[in-house]
């Protein structure tokens, strides 16, 4: 079983935004980095999907030389290498591009189950996943909440996954390999690097592509601002306990609602 | 033109699919719009959506197009657009739409702007604003298009009943164009994980908690506080995904949608999927440390603050007499 995982690197959740010159992106010398969550959980489903079937789990991303830091991190909680494919143009790349330059690095490996997160928490295009299905032949599905594999059903092994729906409905799926499949947070528990890991990822291999030539994003972001508010929220300052008296008695006289 | 795909399911139109129309109408600056919906028989839901102001409702219907798949629906949509060469294909960033509308702007070699809040200048001047970094910054986007612009709106960003009715749209029933031999998904019947213990729906008052409560220990304050509120406690994705509590308390996109007298989030950011569970709640309260947290988008009274100090705090005041 050749298993993919792409992931991806964003700001941490704890990063206040601020914006480059032009506003059209982030300031990203101000920013710190970790694994897209979704993404995170891919990862450790790869690497449960390894520990059962066997096989090889092989982490990609597409990004500027930053990126090296979660596929290192991906590779001491247990990926066997990692695919880079390396240009600043994927900084800030709309799903398209990201998937195009990810589908030409991954082609040749012939996967035979690719995962990825759902979504990512800094653009959240909520695509790159299908449209990478797309471009490598494979068909997909979303936001998946348990993966089953049996491998003596069909020509290559079969699938049978289950797919979340809204409002806390859910449906199996059963889909032939290869398939690739964009994973909902929750699907498992993750695992953290230990220090064996750390040790023996600094001797796994990343190797490094260039993007091919002649891609082009497919829309371009022309202004990044606040958020305008939607509504004039009465903020209540103080010290907490007096706050605290403030907001039970607004809660009471003004809006009723106690 | 623009191409609206109304959603259905079981025969039921999706409420969002007429905020699909909204956002079109918004959108064509005098283009036409043509509306479809996609299923085994979807005449009567057409029939529905010929109401608004459009040009045309097409029921596109075939027998594969029963149970949901993205292939059977991509297959469908793409034959449509062949045929009629819109300009815009708008649809609601439903579930559905997030598995099969990025495999139709890839089979089409375009773009797809999804999550869409807003829409700025019509036709091909259009920009369009979404949410980027968990709804910390609103981006304003131009598409490059090559061929179609396929655009999914944001369920609530376009208002239902600010469609233009028209009521004279004619319906037309059309055969999708499918190869149901090259469907390569198979789905079984959709299902409810268990019987939901708590309907959140009927809580007139909840305290939902999200990552800020940092660790399982700390939930019993949140409880304390629901007792003291005669509330219900409920929490955003992460809390239930780390198994602190049963996915049946879950606000959001992926559970439950509420609507209560007061709703309090204490340390919730706010990413949308909690957002569109909760935002309809008549009085919203958010407790957080930060200041930029988008909870504070739609909250009528905030406290920034440390809720390990404002919640015993709350309970202390409510408990006096």
């Amino acid at each position: 079983m050749k298993i993919a995982v792409c992931i991806k690197q964003v700001p941490t959740r704890e990063w206040q935004p601020r914006l480059n010159d032009a506003k059209t992106w982030i300031r990203e010398q101000d920013a710190a980095f970790e694994m897209n969550e979704p993404d995170a959980y891919a990862l450790e489903e790869s690497l449960r999907l390894r520990e059962k079937h066997g096989g090889e789990v092989v982490v990609c991303a597409a990004g500027p030389a930053r990126v090296q830091q979660v596929l290192r991190e991906a590779l001491a909680r247990g990926a066997d290498r990692a695919l880079h494919v390396e240009d600043d143009r994927l900084a800030a790349a709309d799903a398209a591009l990201a998937a195009e330059a990810l589908a030409a690095a991954m082609a040749d490996e012939k996967f035979d189950l690719v995962l990825t997160g759902l979504q990512s928490d800094d653009q959240g295009h909520a695509q790159t996943g299908v449209i990478l299905a797309e471009r490598l032949g494979m068909p997909h599905s979303t936001i998946v909440m348990d993966v089953q594999i049996d491998p003596s059903t069909g020509s290559g092994g079969a699938l049978r996954i289950k797919r979340e729906l809204e409002g806390g409905w859910f449906q199996w799926i059963a889909m032939p390999l290869p398939s690739l499949l964009t994973i909902q947070s929750g699907i498992n528990q993750l695992r953290y690097a230990t220090l064996k890991g750390i040790m023996a990822a600094k001797k796994k291999e990343i190797r490094k592509v260039a993007m091919p030539a002649g891609l082009e994003p497919t829309q371009e972001i022309v202004g990044l601002a606040l958020p305008t508010r939607s509504k004039q929220t009465q903020l209540i300052d103080g010290p907490s306990a007096q706050a605290a008296q403030e907001l039970v008695r607004r809660l009471r006289d003004e809006a009723r609602v106690l | 033109m623009i191409l609206v795909l109304a959603e259905q399911r079981g025969g039921t139109l999706n409420r969002a699919s007429w905020e699909a129309v909204a956002a079109a109408q918004a959108l064509a600056g005098g283009m036409p719009i043509r509306v479809a919906v996609m299923g085994e028989s979807t005449a009567a839901q057409a029939g529905e959506l010929a109401k608004a102001d459009v040009a045309e409702a097409l029921a596109v219907e075939h027998a594969a197009l029963a149970p949901y798949t993205p292939d059977a629906f991509t297959m469908a949509a793409q034959a449509l657009i062949a045929a009629s060469s819109p300009t815009f294909v708008v649809a609601a960033h439903t579930y559905q739409a997030r598995d099969f509308a990025p495999m139709l702007a890839a089979r089409l070699r375009t773009t797809l702007v999804s999550d869409v809040i807003g829409i700025s200048g019509t036709g091909s001047e259009a920009t369009f604003t979404r949410p980027m970094f968990q709804g910390k910054l609103v981006a304003t986007v131009r598409p490059r298009p090559s061929g179609p612009c396929v655009i999914t709106v944001q369920i609530g960003a376009f208002r239902a009943d600010a469609v233009r009715m028209g009521g004279s749209a004619t319906v037309t029933r059309v055969a999708a164009e499918i190869d149901a031999a090259a469907i390569r998904q198979k789905p079984e019947a959709p299902f409810q994980e268990a019987k939901q213990a708590v309907d959140l729906g009927q809580a007139e008052r909840i305290v939902a908690v999200g990552r800020g409560i940092k660790s399982q220990e700390h939930l019993p304050l949140v409880q304390k506080l629901a007792a003291a509120m005669d509330a219900e406690v409920a929490a955003s994705r992460p809390i239930c995904d780390n198994g602190w509590l049963p996915m049946d308390r879950q606000i959001g996109s992926s559970g439950q949608t509420v609507a209560p007298k007061l709703y309090m989030a204490l340390g919730i950011s706010g990413a949308i999927q909690h957002l569109v569970g909760m935002k309809g709640s008549r009085t919203i309260v958010a407790i957080n440390k930060d200041r930029d947290a988008p909870i504070f988008e739609v909250a009528d009274y905030g406290i920034v603050g440390d809720l390990f100090e404002i919640v015993p705090a709350l309970i202390t005041e409510l408990e006096k007499k």
